[in-house]
């Protein structure tokens, strides 16, 4: 296991510097995820133009892993439709949980996350953001968690 | 440090560190460092070997056979528990109730003693650097009761004064709980003091000793506490084995906890006896080899000397903070002037989980997360720490591995 794997160059930038990081006011609907187990809090808000995610905040406190995950998936699912973002979460998904699974071309920069599959106990670190968003996009306003 | 420290040359860590076979193996290709004892500790031979000739030679069911097997299993587990006694120097074998750990010794207190006796109103006062299992337990029964639960608060270094304590007992505190030590942050409480505020005020005292025992010599008949929790896996011993130490009266008065074999006399189905102390809280086949472990791990910590481990945690913790303050971002949580060898810490720019993972990856194991103390973290405003705890294996050296480790994280993340 090499750390460099776990903590890519694109992921310590993103941790720093995290993109579309704040909340939407107003917005369409918003969500809170919560890991237990290291304490890492993220709150989507979004706004939909129909089947389309037209723009997105998150923010929160958390780890190096679930903050760049969560700014990644930020910049790769705005503008993007329900459809698309439902394929990218499967595709992303698969990346972190298969350890043999083949790294998608058009994940583009969340390729980056693959690192994390040979760290199993992180792999929850990742994903909250995802199941953060699918929550806030089924306009459920209850708190998600990973576990 | 402790008043009268042995010189250094009788506690002879490597040979001590030798009798822990786990502690030989290597992770991700490192040698192991293990700094999580507060989480549990590891086992030295002598208590694997104990374990090993209960199963092997002696294993029957305990109190209910005349066969040789079952005279032999009772007496491993009625030894076990005179060896508990005589370690804590608790009054009698009676009082001395084997639980699964400090969990469900608090528990058995929460349900038995303090259930029945609580009216709306009433107040359990606990401390601000309680475990969740010194928490949740008495959350449960004042939601059954009507009872108030409250917290004693602490100061930034995670001391709770006396004074704060005596002005949160009044006279409807009923029971307070509070930690010998605290898990999160370290820090000694005196516990002899606190009971006594207690009972100035009528209210009965239970102390959740789980991170005092293996660390310094607690002596019940001096604490003057009701009753005394802790378990064998923090102290050398096995998982699923731990023990509630209570006064007999108060015991005698208290019901059943569960119900079962081994804790009656007679059963009709209209009428049950219940069985004498200690055996009326200990229903069902008890955890033997659980108990036969303890037994073996008190023998062990005996033969090193406790006052021996006390001194020899409180030095490596006096170095291990000196080096720790010297890391560039480093902060450490929890600086009571009397701390057992624990050592909460954060570090800038690096989230615990991140810190634990990079120090992982090196082979040293530390504790990050919330400690089951989710409250501490809150006071102090960390959604988590990294804790290094220590051990009478512990060593210098190991030390100087988190200290390198560390200096790998801030690389990582420069």
């Amino acid at each position: 296991m090499d750390l460099k794997d776990l903590y890519r160059e694109v992921i310590l930038d993103h941790n720093k510097n995290p993109r579309l990081f704040g909340r939407l006011e107003p917005a369409d609907s918003a969500a809170d995820g919560h890991n237990p187990l290291c304490g890492d809090q993220l709150h989507i808000t979004v706004r939909v133009d129909g089947e389309r995610l037209a723009d997105l905040r998150f923010e929160g406190k958390g780890c190096a892993i679930s903050v760049a995950s969560a700014s990644m998936m930020c910049e790769a699912v705005k503008g993007k439709q329900r459809q698309e973002i439902a394929h990218l979460f499967n595709e992303v998904h698969e990346v972190l949980t298969r350890h043999d699974a083949p790294v998608p071309e058009d994940l583009g920069k969340l390729a980056a996350l693959s690192g994390v599959r040979e760290f199993p106990v992180r792999v929850k670190c990742a994903s909250l953001c995802w199941h953060t968003l699918n929550a806030a996009l089924e306009r459920s306003a209850a708190t998600v968690k990973t576990e | 440090m402790s008043a009268n420290p042995k010189p250094a040359g009788a506690y002879d860590v490597e040979r001590v560190w030798r009798d822990f076979p786990i502690l030989a193996r290597q992770v991700h290709g490192k040698p192991l460092v293990f700094l999580d004892s507060a989480a549990s500790s590891q086992r030295p031979a002598s208590v694997i070997a104990a374990v090993d000739a209960y199963e092997k030679l002696h294993h029957a069911n305990v109190h209910r056979g005349v066969h040789q097997l079952s005279q032999e299993a009772t007496a491993m587990f009625e030894h076990a528990r005179e060896r508990v006694r005589t370690f804590v120097n608790a009054a009698s074998t009676r009082g001395v109730i084997f639980t699964r750990g400090t969990t469900e010794s608090i528990n058995l207190v929460a349900q038995s003693y303090a259930r029945p006796r609580l009216k709306p109103g009433d107040e359990i006062l606990l401390t601000a650097l309680e475990h969740h299992a010194n928490i949740v337990p008495w959350q449960l029964v004042a939601e059954q009761t009507g009872a108030l639960v409250k917290a004693v608060p602490m100061d930034r270094r995670g001391v709770v004064e006396l004074e704060a304590v005596a002005a949160n007992i009044n006279e409807r505190t009923r029971i307070v709980a509070c930690a010998h030590v605290s898990n999160a942050l370290g820090t000694v409480l005196p516990v002899r003091e606190i009971a006594r505020l207690a009972h100035a005020r009528g209210a009965v005292v239970l102390v959740d000793g789980a991170q005092a025992v293996p660390h310094q010599r607690v002596d019940l008949a001096k604490l003057e506490c009701d009753f005394y929790a802790f378990s064998a896996h923090k102290m050398y011993g096995p998982t699923g084995i731990g023990v509630l130490v209570g006064r007999e009266k108060l015991l005698e008065a208290m019901p059943p906890w569960q119900g079962g074999g081994d804790m009656i006399l007679t059963v009709s189905f209209t009428k049950t006896t219940f069985n004498e102390l200690p055996f009326k809280f200990e229903a069902g086949t008890p955890n033997i080899s659980g108990a036969v472990g303890m037994a073996a791990a008190i023998d062990y910590i005996d033969a090193l000397g406790i006052d021996n481990i006390h001194a020899h945690e409180q030095r490596l913790l006096e170095v291990a903070t000196a080096k720790l303050t010297r890391v560039p971002g480093l902060s450490i949580i929890g600086t009571a002037p009397d701390k057992a060898a624990v050592i909460s810490f954060t570090l800038d720019g690096i989230h615990p989980h991140d810190l634990g993972t990079i120090l992982d990856a090196e082979g040293v194991a530390v504790r990050t997360g919330h400690h089951c103390a989710m409250p501490v973290m809150e006071f102090f405003n960390v959604p988590a720490t990294a804790r290094a705890s220590f051990a009478c294996y512990s060593r210098d050296s190991d030390i100087d591995a988190l200290i390198r480790a560390l200096a790998k994280a801030r690389e990582v993340f420069s």
